[in-house]
Formats: C-alpha cells, structure tokens, sequence
C-alpha cells in the first residue's frame, strides 16, 4: 500500500472513533462540568460561581446520602466477591465437561431479565403478601405477615443478585490459569487452608478480582432501580437525587454538580482500588 | 480445596450445600416471576387460584387486559425494539472499525486512546445519560437562542437514547469485537492477497468470515443490552417510551400480573437470543 493511502486509511479509521468519543462521552462530560459551575441568575443568565457544591456540602441529606452509597457500595462488592468465589472455585477447579458448562450457563440466569425484572422478582418474594412471608406462615415460623422489602438488607441482597455475574466471570477466567501444583506445594510446605487461600490463591487471582470488583462497584453505585424499588424510606440513593433534580425539580445545574461528585466519587475509588491491588486499568478492563 | 488434596467429608458436604442454596437464590426470583404471570388472580402472590392465560390474551371485555392487548404496553416494546436495532447497528459497526483500529494499526498516542476507548466501562450509567442530556439539550437552546434553528433530534426522544445507550454499547462491541481479531491468523490475508486478492477483497472474504461470530455475538450483546438498560434511557427519553421506563411507571403504580407476562416474555425474548448466538459458532466447527 503507498503511504498516502495508508494515511488515509488511518483517518478514516481514527473518524468514526474521534467522532464517537468526543461527541458521546468527553465533551458531555466537559459539557456537564461547566454547567455545575455556573449559578443561575434569572432564567436566562448565569454567572460562575460554586453554589451548588456549597449546597451539597450544607445540606446535610446529600453528603450523608453520598457517603451512604459509596460505604454500601463497597460493602455490596465485598459481598458479591465472598459470595462469588466459592462458586467460581467450583466452576474452575472442580467441575468437569458437562457439569462445568451448565453451573456456568445457571450463573448466567440473572441476566435474562433485565435489572427491572429481577428486581420485581425479589419484590414478589420479599414484599408483606410475598412467597418468603406466606411460606413462613405456612410452616408456622411466624403467624402474622413479615415484611422483609424496604430495608438496607433487602436492597443488598438485590444488588448482590445483579452483580454476581461481573463477578464469576473474571473469577472463573483468572482461576483456570491456576496451577495446582503451586497449592500442593503450598499444602506439602505445611500450609493449611487458610495460608494456601491467602498466599497463593488470591495472590494469582488478583486481576479477576480487582477487575471484577471494578465492575460490581460502578454498577452498585450507579444503580437506580433496586435501591429506589427496594428500598425503605431510609435508604435513598444519590442516584435518585441526580433523577430527582433534572427530572422532578429541572434543577440541571445542581444535577450536574450531583452528577460530578459522583463520577469524582467513583474515579477515586476506582482508582484507589487499582493501586492497593497493584493493576493496571488496561489489563484489568480490556 | 483441589481435586488432589483430600478434604473431609463434612467440609464437601458443606460445599455442595452452598452450592445448591447460589442456585436457588440466582434462579428463585425469575422463576417466581413467571409462574405468577399464569395465576388466575389479580396480584403475582400467593395463594395460587388456577392456571390462567388471562395475563397474555384477554381483551379486557371481562376486566383483564392481557398483554397481547394492552396497547401502551405493545407500543413500547415496539419502541425498544427499534432503539434496539440502530443501537446494535451503530455500535457494532464502530466496534468493527474500533476492533481494526487498535488491532491492526499502530500509530502516536494509541496506548491513550485505547484508555479512553475503555472509559465508558467506569462511568455510571446515570451520568453518561446526564451528560449527554446537557449537552444536545443545551446546544439545541442555544442553537435556538441565537440562530433560531429548531432542531429537535437534540431533544430527548428516540435519537437521543439511541446516542445515550451507543455511548457505552460501543466500548463492548469493541472488545468483543476485538478479542476474535487478535487471534487472527494474517498469514491468511497475506496469502490472499499473494494469490491476486487486493486488501480489501481479502478483507471481505478472510478476515470478515472470521469475524463473524464475534460481531454476531456482540449484535446479540447489544440489542440486549440496549432492549434491558434503564438508567441512561431515562434520562433521555421524550413522548414515546420505551418498554423499561414504561414497566417502571406501571411498577410504581402497582404490580399486576401483566408485569409478570411481560417479564416473562423478555425472559423467553432473551433466552432465545442467547441460545441462537450460542449455537451457531457450533455448527460452523462441526
């Protein structure tokens, strides 16, 4: 091919790709940045001016509401991760041919319904009139009807249902690599249980970790319905709070400035994760 | 825990035991949900009054509306689906010309761009569909302000989800897209073309079939995802619904069994995708 050509070539390919992340994802964002700092005057004018982060620190519903779904945040990816590993575990160690392929399709259940669904689905089962209530009642645990929606507990365990899967995939795919003649020689040298898990298993297993937690953690904290469907009265979310403010008060410029806090809020822990983990964002998300 | 390492029999039973209740808990929800979409009653809960077909197919002249009927509910499945087709089509074209961009080509600053190409993956859901809102809704006041142009495509409404949903839908196709690329053989192309094929010809008649299950797996991911998403479509949806933000409205008003009908048409809806895409690459080695 003659260099004029393959420059051109290049171009074409580099078009599409320029136009699509500067046009969707970086000047939006830019975009979303310049408006949280600007005050709105009169209905046509504004100046610069950092009042809607000053209300986000006065008022104290939004900090504590922000801190809330980072803390729960990270303790839905905890979980997910304890939950997940075993299972994973099993996927890639112990089970052979055909049974490796079915417990791997089963985790993939949850995803043939969308995060709507399987948060109904929950709603059935958890809600006063539920399955879970009225089998208690029926086995005679309890003789009134329990309400088990509408509480932190349940909006755990719906968003633990909805992460699992970005977690057991990249826990199967690192804990293939395994070689077990390293937890052998981990047992032969004395090890027991614990020590091999601790010093050779997650060691290996760090890049699915890392990578899945990366995952569970953005999608937990951005996530809309679960928490709003399932939980209480007490357990708001900060994303409804950016829902709230662009579409029930049209307040976008407090929205934005919500909506930076939590971009900011997920990059740093992000971030944070990558370097207590020792990864490199490439190798973990591509 | 590995195959050569004996465990006691209690520790296994135990194993199989947590097994056994990850997969009652993955599946439980979705099952609930739809064998309360055939209960002859008019709420998805116990106690069970017969089997029924009425969630699917009554008219509404005996006071049910089944989901065959009910208009709102077809007119926004019909909505999503067409948000489904240009997403899928537009992300997994980019992702094609994305996938030979950073497999083929080298060129200054790729290592940069194949960053930002992943940071959709760590942007919140909300907020890619925030930002975008800002920016087409604001260029289109301003357009408006100052030159008196009306362009509404910038408004929320279909072209906008579209965009919102490409935004994120891209980066996946890419990797999908790109993962079958690497493992391409270019001794290939190059006999191709050593044997009189010009690139392109080469393109389209070696590397393209290679690709084939790849950019079908990633139009299957997509549509689905596209079908399934929520949190960016919000934001970003005008008069016309699409069918999660209209199960979502109809969610908060209270659950019918039509939900349940719906879900499990989804369900049935992906499953079948899922197993289509699953399948094919299976028939090609055989």
């Amino acid at each position: 091919m003659n260099p004029v050509a393959h420059r051109l070539s290049l171009w074409l390919l580099l078009a599409p790709f320029l136009l699509w992340m500067l046009l969707l994802v970086i000047v939006p964002h830019l975009q979303m940045l310049w408006v949280s700092f600007h005050v709105r005057e009169s209905w046509d004018s504004s100046v610069w001016g950092v009042a809607q982060y000053q209300t986000f620190f006065s008022e104290s519903y939004y900090w504590r509401t922000f801190v809330r779904t980072g803390v729960m945040s990270l303790f839905t990816t905890l979980l997910t991760l304890i939950v997940a590993f075993p299972v994973a575990w099993y996927i890639a160690r112990l089970a052979r041919g055909r049974s490796k392929g079915l417990l791997f399709a089963a985790c993939l259940i949850p995803f043939w319904a969308s995060e709507l669904v399987r948060t109904y689905g929950w709603m059935i089962l958890l809600r006063e009139s539920g399955l879970i209530s009225t089998w208690l009642q029926f086995v005679g645990l309890t003789d009134a009807p329990v309400e088990m929606l509408y509480n932190d507990i349940a909006v755990m365990t719906g968003l633990v249902y909805n992460g699992l899967l970005f977690m057991v995939v990249p826990l199967v795919t690192t804990l293939d690599g395994l070689d077990e003649s390293l937890v052998e020689a981990g047992y032969d040298l004395g090890g027991n249980s614990w020590t091999v898990l601790q010093q050779i298993v997650i060691p290996w297993t760090m890049p699915g970790i890392t990578s899945g937690c990366i995952v569970v953690f953005m999608l937990t904290l951005g996530s809309y319905l679960t928490p709003v469907l399932m939980g209480g009265k007490d357990s708001a979310w900060f994303t409804e709070q950016i829902f709230t403010q662009f579409i029930t008060r049209f307040n976008w410029e407090q929205g934005a400035a919500l909506g930076v806090l939590l971009l900011v809020l997920s990059s740093a822990l992000v971030w944070l994760g990558l370097r207590l983990s020792g990864q490199s964002f490439r190798r973990v998300m591509g | 825990m590995i195959r050569s390492v004996p465990r006691p029999a209690w520790s296994k039973r135990l194993y199989f035991a947590y097994l056994a209740a990850f997969f009652v808990y993955v599946s439980l929800p979705l099952l609930v949900t739809a064998v309360f979409s055939f209960n002859d009653a008019p709420f998805p809960s116990l106690p069970w009054r017969g089997f029924t077909l009425d969630w699917f197919f009554a008219d509404g002249s005996a006071g049910r509306t089944g989901l065959f009927h009910d208009d709102s509910l077809l007119s926004s499945l019909a909505t999503s689906g067409h948000i489904a087709f240009w997403v899928t089509l537009v992300s997994v074209t980019l992702g094609c010309l994305n996938a030979i961009l950073f497999e083929r080509r080298q060129f200054p600053g790729k290592e940069f761009l194949y960053i930002l190409m992943l940071m959709p993956l760590v942007i919140p859901g909300v907020i890619l569909g925030v930002s975008i809102l800002v920016f087409f809704s604001g260029t289109a006041n301003a357009l408006s302000d100052t030159w008196g142009i009306e362009w509404d495509s910038l408004r929320p409404g279909l072209p906008l989800v579209i965009m919102g949903q490409v935004a994120f839908i891209t980066t996946l196709c890419t990797l999908v897209i790109a993962a079958r690329l690497r493992k391409f053989d270019r001794q290939l192309e190059e006999a191709a073309m050593n044997l009189g094929a010009t690139p392109l010809v080469a393109w389209f008649t070696v590397t393209l079939p290679w690709l084939l299950p790849a950019i079908l797996g990633a139009a299957a991911m997509a549509f689905l995802m596209s079908f399934e998403n929520f949190n960016t479509t919000v934001m970003l949806t005008g008069s016309d619904a699409p069918l999660t933000v209209t199960l979502f409205n109809r969610l908060r008003e209270g659950s019918t069994p039509v939900l349940n009908a719906v879900a499990l048409l989804l369900m049935a809806g992906s499953g079948l995708l899922v197993g289509l895409t699953l399948r094919k690459p299976n028939k090609q080695t055989r």
